[in-house]
């Protein structure tokens, strides 16, 4: 699901902090008779597609009756599921998570219910499940849909500068690691007034995606950043990509990054599938724009979201076939066709439907096949543990004083590292 | 001793020991503990949580942002609302259409205010850069610069709260006895003394209502920073990170840590106090002084 504008949260203190540890558990409705008329509160934000799903289940299961709780943003319902979380009551028989904040509920894993189950083995693809999974092995969350990522590239631009532009050609171009699509870039500016990407931060977010540990040890100790090799060598590469005037400097979703669709900003884009709706949108009327089944540095995913089954519930195991159905293959190809969510599941990725489809925007690019491909080539699923955020922040801050020019790499650097400090989490 | 007049004003008492003294209360006792936002409270830590904070760079920037914006906002905004009221007091042709045309501005929510001005400060396809650059002068970098921020974030809250308090010097402008101009008249004043020996020492208790309110408005502000750019979180120097938008950073952001947040908000409180006190004492002062130097200027 689409990363949101930050909307403004209320400041309830003190209110909110009314805490209970009881856990609502064990009273499940494990024993009780399936027939019974029940009724499942389902949370979700921005478009799952699963109006007419539900619609559908309760025709099938009359005893069933579904209350849709819409958010008009991921932030909104993160909001909402983490102050009643806190509150130890309110929150919806199923809860839909993004995968950008699962990992901070994965702390409190013993909140949710243990999701395992014969019926949904080997549902999804591997790296899914892994990051829903505890490290005792319960399953929290069943996977919806996944941001499998290729580039997006305006063929016009690519020409204009002497590069192929056919979308064949270009991800033979493209083909190899980051430092492959460093050099590139460097030929296209080159030859073009255009840059080569949007965003220092957005191609920050694709190179540590492929990173296995990132900032923090699979134990859930941070990797102290002054130590981190790993991501001082992705801040330097970026930092040269940017001195060689790669970078457009936009941050993405500003005002400056959509109004740049319209005027030639940026030849190249790192592209989750749900990210070629935004494009078609801010690019509207400019032609050009391709697809390539490629990726820099393997596969990458950025994004989708899991069904959780909070233990608040009082139904939970009626929550929990609910949220099997809906995640099942056949389901989620129709949440597909419905709203573009592109499926987790392994059998869904050899669905005909999804195959087959094109996106005309794109130059009829193949996106179906093109995406499944991305999704098969993402090979490391990185670790974020409950300090991610928080460190990858202080990354992100200093490419951003660089990016909008009021700092220099070096010190801007020195101050990520006190920012670090400044968490203590050492 | 009787009950009932006891009786009679309890409302207002319970209600505020709800929702006023209670929650002010429970804040002190959560800033006194490790409590986080999931996990719940933890253990006694005393002043724990405000050494930390207080020992934060952050918290220091965060200050200065919050006074820098505060009085970037506050001081144009009295000054312009009690010139346009003045104006507006004026024996002006549709006088409801011009007092409701100031108040406009403050229906529209502030999120949609930052949604309209964001348009404006963009960097680069903004507006006024567009402007600047086409009479040949360089842009301003809006996000990147804090000064340049805090003029851009302190326009949206102007915008949103003159035509408010325009409004409400207006009524007291209103309320100044007519004979009061007249005798000034008489005595040869001209609009301009007027202006600065009736009217503004008329506006005293006005002014330490609106200075007061303001204060607590502007020291608490959230909304217009944090809309200010997609991330919300004050820039990537921190430029323009509020005292508030600290306070939720710490509560609601990777930290989650309620304890430390709770004693950004006691600190707040206590700081609010003092400027409160501050600005009291001197609204009252200067208006005392005007008042004295207006009397014996009539005198002679």
């Amino acid at each position: 699901m689409k990363r949101s504008l930050a909307l403004l949260s209320v400041v309830a203190l003190g209110l909110a902090a009314c805490s209970s540890n009881t856990p609502a558990g064990d009273e499940s409705s494990a024993g009780a008779d399936p027939n019974a008329p029940v009724t499942l509160r389902v949370a979700t934000f921005n478009e799952f597609g699963y109006e007419e799903l539900f619609t559908e289940y309760m025709a099938d299961h009359p005893n069933v009756k579904i209350e849709h709780k819409k958010a008009a943003t991921t932030d909104e319902s993160r909001d909402n599921l983490n102050t009643r979380l806190a509150a130890g009551s309110g929150l919806s028989d199923i809860e839909a998570v993004e995968v950008d904040w699962l990992p901070e509920l994965m702390q409190y894993a013993d909140k949710f219910v243990d999701l395992t189950n014969d019926d949904v083995k080997d549902r999804w693809l591997e790296w899914k499940t892994a990051a829903a999974t505890t490290q005792d092995g319960a399953l929290i969350g069943y996977g919806t849909d996944i941001g499998p990522e290729a580039v997006c590239y305006r063929a016009d631009l690519f020409e204009a500068a002497g590069l192929p532009s056919d979308r064949a050609e270009v991800a033979k171009l493209l083909e190899g690691d980051w430092a492959k699509y460093f050099e590139v870039g460097k030929q296209f500016v080159a030859n073009s007034d255009a840059a080569w990407y949007d965003s220092s931060d957005a191609t920050f977010q694709g190179m540590v995606n492929q990173v296995a540990e990132p900032f923090e040890n699979p134990d859930g100790t941070p990797k102290p950043l002054a130590d981190n090799t790993e991501i001082k060598a992705i801040y330097d590469q970026i930092m040269q990509a940017k001195a060689d005037g790669l970078s457009a400097g936009y941050a993405q979703w500003s005002e400056d990054w959509t109004a740049a669709f319209q005027n030639n900003g940026f030849a190249t884009m790192l592209c989750p599938g749900w990210m070629m709706g935004v494009i078609e949108g801010n690019a509207a009327g400019v032609t050009g724009w391709d697809v390539a089944d490629v990726f820099p540095g393997g596969g990458g995913n950025w994004g989708g979201s899991y069904l959780t089954v909070p233990k608040q519930s009082e139904n939970q195991e009626a929550a929990r076939e609910l949220a099997a159905w809906l995640t099942a293959p056949e389901q989620q190809i129709k949440a597909f066709k419905s709203k573009g969510t592109f499926p987790s599941q392994v059998e869904a990725l050899e669905s005909e439907d999804l195959l087959s489809q094109t996106n005309e925007f794109f130059n009829d690019a193949p996106t179906g096949e093109i995406l499944a491909n991305r999704a098969a080539a993402v090979s490391v699923t990185p670790y974020k543990g409950p300090n991610y955020f928080s460190i990858r922040a202080t990354v992100t801050d200093a490419l951003n004083r660089v990016e909008s020019g009021t700092d220099d790499p070096a010190s801007s650097w020195d101050k990520a590292l006190e920012a670090y400090q400044a968490l203590g989490l050492s | 001793m009787k009950l009932s007049p006891y009786l009679y004003i309890s409302p207002f008492f319970i209600l505020f020991a709800i929702v006023g003294l209670y929650p002010l209360l429970y804040t002190a006792w959560v800033s006194l503990h490790d409590w986080h936002l999931i996990g719940g409270q933890g253990d006694f830590v005393g002043l724990k949580n405000f050494a930390d904070v207080l020992q934060q760079p952050r918290f220091y920037n965060a200050l200065k942002n919050t006074f820098s914006i505060f009085l970037l906002s506050s001081i144009p905004q009295i000054i312009t609302a009690i010139f346009v009221a003045w104006m507006l007091d004026a024996n002006l042709r549709a006088k409801t259409f011009w007092r409701m045309g100031v108040l406009l501005p403050y229906v529209v929510a502030p999120v949609a205010v930052s949604l309209i001005f964001s348009k404006l400060f963009a960097d680069e396809s903004g507006l006024i850069n567009t402007l600047l650059t086409q009479i040949g002068l360089s842009p301003i970098g809006w996000h990147a610069d804090s000064f340049a921020a805090h003029v851009a974030i302190a326009t949206m809250v102007n915008f949103r709260w003159t035509g408010y308090n325009t409004l409400i010097f207006l009524a007291a402008m209103q309320a100044v006895p007519r004979e009061l101009y007249e005798a000034a008249v008489v005595d040869g004043a001209n609009r301009v003394h007027q202006f600065f020996h009736v009217t503004l020492p008329s506006l005293r208790p006005t002014m330490i209502f609106v200075v007061i309110t303001s204060t607590i408005g502007g020291l608490q502000i959230f909304d217009e920073p944090r809309m200010y750019d997609t991330l919300g979180a004050g820039g990537a120097d921190k430029q323009w990170q509020t005292l508030t938008m600290y306070l939720y950073e710490l509560g609601w952001g990777p930290t989650r840590s309620f304890g430390r947040a709770s004693a950004v908000a006691w600190l707040l409180f206590l700081i609010i106090i003092v400027i409160g006190v501050v600005n009291f004492l001197l609204t009252s002062r200067i208006s005392n002084s005007e008042g004295k130097a207006t009397k014996k200027g009539a005198q002679a």
